[in-house]
Formats: C-alpha cells, structure tokens, sequence
C-alpha cells in the first residue's frame, strides 16, 4: 500500500462517514414526499390547507388542516413572546453584567434546562400547571394555548439564551474598551454597542428557538388539548400539527387516505421548519455587521 | 487457519448457540389496541407461569397498529377495539394473510365526569348533544353553570369508532372537543377538570372519576352482557388462519374458563 492510495482511501472514507448523514436526510425526504403525496388524488391542496374541518374518520372524510396550522403557529408565536426577553435578557445577564461565581452557577443551569426530556415537562404541564391555571382563571379547562406555549417557552429559553450568549461573547473586546474609553457606562454600552452589534447572532437564536418549538410534539400532545378548532381565546385547546400525527398515526389503518394525509402534514411541518431555517440563515446575513465585528 | 479465522470460528460457534437457544423458546408477538392491553397482560402473566417455555411480547399502539402489524406478519396476534375493516381484509389477503377473529369479552364504554359533578345520569340524546356542541352548559344537564369541556379520543381509536356508533349515530363530535391518545390520558383529564366529560372502557374506571348512569341504567358487567347498558362492544383478537401452536395455545387459553376468570378480574366482561 502506497502512502499516496492509503491517503486516498482515508479522503474516501471520511467523504462516506460525511455523505451518510446527507443520504439519510435525502432518503426520510423522499419517504415523506411519497408517503404524501397521494394526498392530493383526494383532496385539492387548497382544501388540504385552507379547510376548516379535519375529520379523517367520518364518512365522507374531511381533511382540512387549517386549524392544526393555526394551533402551531399561535402556540408559537406566544411562547416566543415568553422565551425572547427571558433568553436574551439572561444571555445579556450571564456575558456581560453577572460576576463569575454566579455565572458558573447560572450557565449551567440554563444548560441543563435543555437536557429536561420533553415528556417531564409535558407532564409538569399536566398535572401542576393545567389544574392552577383552570383553578386561578376559573377556565373550563387547564389545557389550553396559555399552557403550551409556557411549557414551550421553558423548551426554547436554553436555546435562545446559550446561541445569543455566543454572539455575544463574540463581540471584539475593541468594542467594549472604545466605548468605554468614550465615557460610556456599562449600561449604554450594553444597549448601544455590544447588543447591536451581536444583533445577528440573537435573531438567529430566536429563530432556532421558533423552529423548536414548532417541532416539538411531546409537549403539545400533553398540554394543548388537541381540540381540531381555530381558537377564540388563548384559553382554548389547540391541536398543533405535531400533535395530530402523533396521536392519529398508531391507528390509522396503513396507506389509507388518513395515513397520507398524516403525512401532507407531515410535509407541511417540515416547509414551515425549513421556512424558519432560511429566514434565520438570511437575517445572520443581512444583519452582519462588517469589519472586526463580523460574528 | 491463522489466528483471526479462529476468531471467526469462535464468533460464529457463539451466534450459533444464542440462536439456538432462542428458537427453543417460542415468542408470540402480541400487538394493538390499549383497551384490550390490559386483557392480553393479565392473561399473557398467568399463560407464562403455566408455559415457561413460551415468551410472550407485548405491546399497544391502538387497534389499527394491530392490524398493520398482523398483516406485515411482524405480528401473531392483533388485538383490536373493532372488527376488521374491509381494506384492511383486502391487504391482508393480497400479503397471504387469512385473519381469524376471536371474540376475547366484551366492553362497556362509560361515561365518566369528576367526582364533584352532581350529574348523575344521562340519556343517550343527551350525551349525543354533548358530543356534537349543542349543549355546551351543564346547567342543561342539571350541573352548575359551566361550560362543559367535551373530552373525546382521537378519531381513529377503536373506542371513539364504538361512541361514535353507539352514542352518536355517526354525527360529527365538535372540533372543540379535545382529544387524549389513550384511555388513561381521559381517566387522567377528567380526574383533574371539574367541568369535563369523557368515555372509557370498563376497565380503566377508578375512583378518581365517577361514571354517569346511560338512560338509567349503570354500567356493569352484568348490565353489558345482558345488552341492557347501550354502549358495549365486543373485543377481538385476530390470528392468521395458521397460528403458531403457541399463539394458538395463548388463544385457546384466554377463552378456557380459567382465562374468563382473569378478564373478569380486569373489569371486563367474559364471554359465555
């Protein structure tokens, strides 16, 4: 064996070891397409996505996904509006303002956050927060969107705070001391210099959070209530997309019209999260700032 | 033979032996619906003791993953909520699959508030107009004055099907009703929701919920068999027309007078 084949094998190989995750993804998109798409014999894509009834089983189906649609997009949306400054206010708190010892205290915590199995927290969700929420609003019921989307939250919070402590922590010392040395506090140069410029990096953060919490299904199987309606209050239970597979794909009969429609879910899903990835890929583009703060 | 064929030899010596102690103990794979889970454990615990010889793998997934499981033969038996669906018989034949239906026991679905609810009792009518959203007060029912919070099983569990039949005549259950993946996930809801309603099989009734009398008449296994409570179904277990001896023997045991007395033990109803 020759030094030149061997090291051509070695290029080989790692190459493989590398297209292997590649051919995997490939392959799960290609299933998911061809388990979908004979969706579309038995219902138009417009009814598919615009329907207001999701009735699989009944005779004749219904298969309108816009209130599954809407139950993803508005659990998200509001736990958003939770996890953002939480994460980004505790990122801010753990790079710049906190003194070490608490920061070696806080930074894993946060992580450790992220290592929770979702089920727990679905759990956590059902059993303690459903019926204090039902007690505390005299609602009819605990599982509802104002549930999910703190069970969410709690998901996204380690993300969005480890990403957007990164950007952060990226920003060149330069920065900090030319502000300083301008007279600034601490506290304009939080505000004016160091976040700005690590804008980029915790847009991403938040974005990467959105994609999670759209994904994630234990969470919302547990606590969203799962009623197929668009919502009139934040106290109404949803049934996000995830949740809909989850708890109809065990007993719909194989390659039925129930089962493809489980899959155009599917598929559906998988555009918004591929969706929430290119805006994040954009926004760490646009919002770069040049020079030696590229991030 | 250079050392690493003796290798070879010695693992190969290895998988032979493993494997063959694992055909000397036959495996039935059981699989399908959760209401008929709890059957199938009781009963697959004492068959074992009898039979050491023979393992038993059990798990749910729903009536439909069953049927599936049957007729990808990755399974030897399929226990199920409901009888088979045409399509589903079709497949099957198309794969060499001849499914054998046997009749397990029977189970009544009942209806179930929480144990603070002054409701008592319910007509059919009623509950069918619970289920379809028009009545959404409990103060029609008699009950304080609340929403009601309609809690249903996702549509293609074999329990929703037999409601949906029994109660609802196939009207359509109100997209604000809520959904919970198994049997215990309603016992779990209703237990902790005051103002909520739910179904369940026989079998899962605990004290933490309070079962509603239908058109009068309470919920038992007596009242099942004799047909007098209106919302009971049988419960199946299907076999290809060949079973293995041992899912065969398993059957055959599940429906001897010692195996009714173990359904009976789990809150369903034997078969006479």
């Amino acid at each position: 064996m020759t030094r030149s084949f061997r090291e051509k094998l070695i290029r080989k190989a790692f190459f493989g070891f590398a297209a292997v995750s590649i051919i995997f993804l490939l392959l799960i998109i290609l299933f998911l397409f061809r388990e979908a798409l004979p969706t579309f014999q038995f219902v138009s894509i417009g009814r598919f996505i615009f329907g207001m009834e999701w009735y699989p089983t009944y005779e004749p189906p219904e298969f309108g996904i816009w209130p599954l649609i809407v139950g993803s997009l508005v659990v998200t949306s509001f736990s958003t509006l939770i996890a953002v400054p939480l994460g980004v206010l505790s990122a801010i708190y753990i790079s710049e303002i906190a003194p070490p010892a608490v920061k070696e205290i806080l930074k894993p915590a946060i992580e450790l956050l992220a290592g929770l199995p979702s089920v727990v927290l679905g759990f956590f969700g059902m059993v303690v927060l459903a019926p204090w929420l039902q007690d505390t609003f005299d609602l009819p019921t605990g599982l509802n969107i104002v549930n999910a989307s703190i069970m969410l939250a709690v998901m996204a919070i380690p993300t969005i705070s480890s990403i957007s402590e990164d950007a952060l922590y990226s920003v060149p010392r330069e920065f900090k001391e030319a502000s300083y040395a301008l007279g600034a506090t601490r506290h304009e140069t939080i505000v004016k210099v160091i976040v700005p410029a690590a804008l980029s990096g915790i847009s991403t953060a938040v974005i990467l959070g959105m994609a999670r919490a759209i994904g994630e299904t234990m969470v919302v199987l547990m606590v969203a209530g799962g009623a197929a309606a668009v919502p009139e209050s934040i106290f109404d239970s949803v049934r996000p997309m995830p949740a809909s597979i989850a708890a109809e794909m065990g007993e719909a009969p194989f390659r039925s019209n129930h089962y493809h429609a489980l899959f155009a879910t599917g598929v559906v899903l998988l555009v918004l999260t591929l969706a929430f990835n290119f805006i994040a890929d954009y926004v760490s583009h646009k919002f770069r700032e040049t020079g030696s703060a590229t991030l | 033979m250079g050392k690493p064929g003796k290798i070879f030899v010695w693992i190969m010596a290895c998988i032979l032996f493993v494997a063959g102690s694992a055909a000397a103990a036959e495996t039935v794979i059981v699989k399908g619906s959760t209401t008929v889970l709890p059957i199938a454990q009781a009963a697959a615990e004492a068959f074992i003791k009898k039979n050491p010889q023979i393992n038993i793998s059990l798990s749910g997934g729903g009536s439909g993953d069953g049927v599936k499981a049957l007729i990808d033969k990755t399974a030897d038996i399929a226990n199920s909520s409901r009888e088979m669906k045409k399509e589903e018989i079709a497949l099957a034949k198309s794969r060499g699959v001849k499914p054998v239906e046997h009749r397990v026991a029977i189970d009544a679905i009942v209806p179930v508030v929480h144990p603070s609810n002054p409701v008592q009792d319910l007509t059919l009518e009623q509950l069918s107009l619970v289920y379809q959203g028009k009545i959404s007060n409990w103060k029609e029912l008699g009950g304080a004055d609340k929403r009601i919070t309609v809690i249903s099983r996702d549509t293609s569990s074999g329990t929703y099907e037999a409601w949906s039949q029994k109660v609802l005549h196939n009207a359509k259950v109100t997209p604000r009703a809520q959904l919970q993946a198994s049997n215990g996930a309603i016992v779990q809801t209703v237990s902790r929701n005051r103002y909520a309603v739910g179904y369940i099989g026989i079998g899962y009734l605990n004290p933490s919920v309070k079962p509603l009398k239908v058109n009068g008449v309470e919920a038992s296994p007596r009242t099942a068999l004799s047909g007098k409570f209106p919302v009971a179904r049988p419960l199946y277990m299907f076999t290809d027309e060949k079973p293995k001896k041992a899912a065969a023997d398993f059957i055959r045991f599940i429906l001897s007078p010692e195996g009714r007395k173990i359904i009976e033990k789990t809150g369903f109803v034997p078969l006479k």
